[in-house]
């Protein structure tokens, strides 16, 4: 990893999740984004009383570590015309299941794809794959694309629409 | 929104940049200027039309846990154990689903055996069980909305 010989022996020091004390600040000073300001970083910095460049490299850490999975802009769905949401599940076998997940999840209109565990008799799904669309034909159609990929290795499916949000917030992580 | 804000959109989606003056970086890539496009970013975030701009953490490599759960509520029990499932603080978000497993939530903990806690208190409480579906394996996350 390129950035670890960059940055202090103690920012490496083992610690809840491999975190240290500022990193944990860096998380709760960027839990509600990022500085709106020309300089952001060095925003963030003067709040930790730690130097800028410092605050750039933990940040480049995490993200090579994969804590920080990007920095970047999340869209609301819902604003750009992306109304119809629906939460495509299959019954597929476990043994291919790996298989299969990651072609799903290579398809450019899936957002989020999982395994997880069956629930039977009620819930015989295993492979979960959110579809975003401007329309249910739309999810429709993309959900028609999946079923064809997954041919024969399709033993069930279904798409639940989500009908009301009862709630949605931020995640917020504990620092 | 117009046609520099789906610019935006576009570009930020993708990531940004770790330096000293990133916003000065991305508005040259856009063809504006820094200011501009700090703005329009304030207006989106604003407005809703952003709902996060910033580093995207990764819970459990934070040391929390996540997990995905799913509930059969009757119809006129629905609204009683909605609220109750909406007030503990762990419950990012809940939504209501057209399936017989018609209430569907994303539970977000600071740490791995809080996520049993939360369910066994929401079952006991609500008198109905809670299917847990945590990630076994986890293929993609992440979507370039087309904006």
């Amino acid at each position: 990893m390129s950035t670890a010989a960059r940055v202090s022996k103690d920012a490496l020091e083992p610690a809840k999740g491999g975190l240290d004390a500022v990193d944990r600040g860096l998380i709760a000073a960027t839990q509600a984004g990022l500085p709106l300001s020309p300089r952001p970083y060095h925003v963030l910095a003067a709040g930790l009383g730690v130097p800028a460049e410092e605050v750039m490299q933990r940040l480049q850490r995490m993200q090579a570590a994969g804590v920080i999975r990007r920095i970047g802009a999340v869209p609301n769905h819902y604003a750009l015309g992306y109304r119809a949401n629906g939460m495509s599940v299959w019954d597929v076998p476990d043994e291919s299941v790996n298989e299969l997940g990651r072609r799903v999840g290579a398809l450019d209109f899936v957002s989020h794809c999982y395994h997880r565990p069956r629930h039977l008799p009620l819930w015989p799904y295993n492979l979960f794959a959110m579809v975003h669309g401007k329309s249910r034909e739309e999810v429709e159609d993309k959900v028609a694309r999946i079923a064809g990929l997954l041919g024969d290795a399709n033993h069930g499916h279904t798409v639940l629409y989500s009908t009301r949000i009862l709630k949605k917030m931020g995640l917020r992580i504990g620092t | 929104m117009d046609e520099l804000d789906r610019a935006i959109i576009n570009e930020l989606q993708g990531g940004f940049p770790v330096c000293e003056r990133p916003y000065a970086v991305v508005a040259e890539r856009l063809g504006t200027d820094e200011y501009k496009l700090l703005a329009r970013l304030y207006r989106m975030r604003e407005q809703g039309v952003l709902s996060r701009f910033g580093p995207m953490y990764h819970a459990e490599r934070l040391g929390g846990a996540l997990t995905l759960c799913a509930m059969q509520v009757p119809e006129q029990e629905f609204e009683r154990v909605a609220d109750y499932v909406n007030d503990f603080p762990e419950v990012a978000h809940n939504y209501a689903r057209d399936h017989a497993l018609n209430m569907w939530f994303v539970l977000a903990t600071e740490t791995p055996e809080r996520i049993s806690e939360v369910i066994d208190a929401i079952e006991a409480r609500s008198g109905y069980p809670v299917y847990n579906m945590p990630k076994i394996e986890e293929y993609f996350v992440g979507l370039r909305f087309e904006a």
